[in-house]
């Protein structure tokens, strides 16, 4: 299962100032261990809102409204995107994040990603069953 | 309580790689080190729960299983060779303060780990042990499987596959298999071995060979992160990073291999909006590292490639059939196969028209490993009857329809036969 670990937003991420050199390099450390141990799919960092624009929906109108916004806390600064096998292992990495990086996170949001069964209707799964055979191999349906 | 367990579960699965590859590497001796590492964890089972998961469970797990191992050699005084250093080493360890035995062993847990990992990986795919052997013992000793799970994914009773793990690690011993990452000549061969592992793990997750389920999303997902470790500790090794932009790029497929019914869509016909983005972004990453490291043409690299092919196209019109038929042709002079060509005639024939894809099945129709092939008469047939050799054509259809092991691609093939009956038109 996939999760997204959201980093929440703090004062000192929305204040735009960059992580210094010791941060960086524990976070590196983190990232190189969540890579090695094949769980890393994808990571990026935001700016702070001061650089964002929102537009909102009300009523039919779009409004569009530049950053900054209000409540550090509700603010995402970042996600890494990881493959687990259980909710448990997800938890575990995000208990690792290096204590380096925690002035900058006020949290770690972990949130599933829709998967495979979460689509599959009972009677596809049921046919599927009775299927239990391949593809033919030919090249218009190379796998 | 249950909360704890699959806690310690979590942590088993992260940390028993490093875990059993750092004892590997003191007791020289893969068995043993899997054997101490699961008396930790029985020992953290019954202790956990109480006292709550330490802040570095790795450390504890290590210390755990050495202070185990010293007391093993202790009562079985079996105080000779490597045995007798690894006694030592462990006695004078005790001697130091425990905070500074701590220390010792953090680091050791975070130097040199990768290096235990992937020494852990060539051992357990060693070419001494069967296949069968070296795929339970790698998702066993590399995935953190149970032997219970390792036997639900390949549908085989547990027992058997106990057995099969206890055999491979006295296989191992016996065969006094080094616990190092090979070098020099031996290395591509022994390389070959891991990745056919992990492709095995992954085909049998992607397309069951056994079973009811016609696709096992877990054991995809076992064989991808297997595949990433490969690629992140073997870096400069083309192959391994072409295995996993072949596996990212084939398993950005699954949500769209099967219709609503749970019938299989041909590639082709595939909902390519279903398709997930960021495993192909992955794929082409990690193909685009094979080929900058020089392994363009590595068997692994070029079916990557030809995966790439249908995953750049964002129509299956767009499909960029010339590149196909050359990555094919590449692919044949690598791993030269009748079945290489079978895939070459059809892409051919969707540059060039069913004419020159015949003359290419024809070519190879006689090889002996194509005899009881049914997808030769079934392209065979679908050229004919697109060139409006019926009749041949349903010849055709009608064997390979008598070949096919599947009732549903044998009903399809007789459906076939059947419209060359009456006349169908051509191109469907």
């Amino acid at each position: 299962m996939r999760y997204m670990m959201i980093v929440k937003g703090s004062k000192l991420s929305e204040s735009g100032v960059l992580p210094t050199e010791q941060e960086l390099a524990a976070m590196g450390k983190y990232n190189d261990e969540l890579q090695k141990a094949g769980v890393l799919l994808d990571m990026s960092g935001l700016k702070p809102t001061s650089k964002a624009v929102k537009v909102q929906f009300a009523n039919g109108k779009r409004t569009v409204i530049d950053g900054p916004f209000a409540e550090a806390k509700e603010v995402i600064a970042g996600y890494w995107v990881i493959q687990v096998k259980s909710r448990e292992e997800a938890i575990e990495w995000a208990k690792r994040i290096p204590a380096e990086a925690q002035r900058e996170f006020s949290e770690v949001e972990l949130r599933p990603f829709y998967e495979l069964e979460d689509f599959a209707p009972g009677a596809a799964v049921e046919a599927a069953k009775e299927l239990g055979k391949k593809l033919p191999a030919n090249a218009g349906g190379k796998r | 309580m249950d909360e704890a367990i699959r806690r310690i579960e979590a942590v088993w699965r992260i940390e028993s790689p490093k875990l059993i590859g750092a004892l590997a590497r003191l007791v020289r001796d893969v068995g043993l080190a899997e054997e101490l590492a699961q008396e930790a964890l029985v020992t953290a089972l019954e202790k956990w729960p109480e006292t709550g998961v330490p802040d570095n469970p790795g450390a504890w797990l290590m210390t755990t299983a050495k202070n185990r191992a010293l007391d093993d050699l202790r009562r079985n005084q079996m105080l000779r060779g490597k045995h007798k250093q690894l006694g030592r080493e462990l006695e004078e360890e005790q001697e130091a303060s425990g905070a500074a035995l701590a220390a010792r062993l953090e680091r050791e847990l975070d130097d040199d780990v990768g290096d235990d990992v992937l020494r852990l990986i060539f051992t357990a795919c060693h070419p001494v042990l069967a296949r069968d052997a070296r795929v339970a013992l790698t998702l066993r000793l590399l995935g953190g499987l149970t032997t219970a799970e390792i036997a639900r994914a390949f549908l085989t009773p547990e027992p058997t596959i106990a057995q099969r793990i206890v055999r491979a690690k006295k296989t191992l011993a016996e065969a006094k298999v080094p616990f190092e990452v090979p070098r020099g000549a031996e290395r591509a061969e022994r390389l070959a071995s891991v990745l056919e592992v992990i492709y095995l793990v992954f085909n049998e997750g992607y397309a069951a060979t056994a079973g009811d389920d016609w696709m096992r999303p877990e054991l995809v997902e076992d064989a991808l992160r297997l595949g990433r470790v490969l690629a992140g500790l073997a870096t400069e090794e083309p192959e391994a990073h072409g295995l996993v932009a072949l596996m990212e790029i084939q398993a950005s497929r699954l949500h769209a291999r099967t219709s609503p019914s749970g019938e299989p869509i041909l590639l082709l016909d595939q909902d390519r909006s279903r398709w997930d983005q960021l495993l192909i972004r992955r794929g082409l990453a990690a193909l685009e590292k094979a080929e900058a490291l020089g392994g363009a043409r590595g068997p692994y690299a070029l079916q990557a490639a030809l995966a790439a092919c249908h995953a750049r196209a964002r129509a299956a019109a767009e499909t960029d059939w010339a590149r196909i038929v050359g990555l094919y042709g590449a692919l044949n002079e690598v791993t030269p196969s009748p079945i290489v060509e079978l895939n070459r005639a059809v892409a051919l024939s969707m540059l060039f028209g069913p004419e020159a894809g015949l003359k290419i099945v024809d070519a190879v129709a006689g090889e002996a490993a194509l005899a009881s092939y049914h997808l030769l008469p079934s392209i065979r047939g679908d050229f004919l009857f697109k060139l409006g050799r019926l009749e041949a054509a349903r010849a055709e259809f009608e064997r390979a329809a008598a070949m096919a092991g599947n009732a549903r691609e044998r009903a399809l093939l007789e459906k076939r036969a059947g419209e060359c009956l009456r006349g169908g038109s051509p191109g469907t």
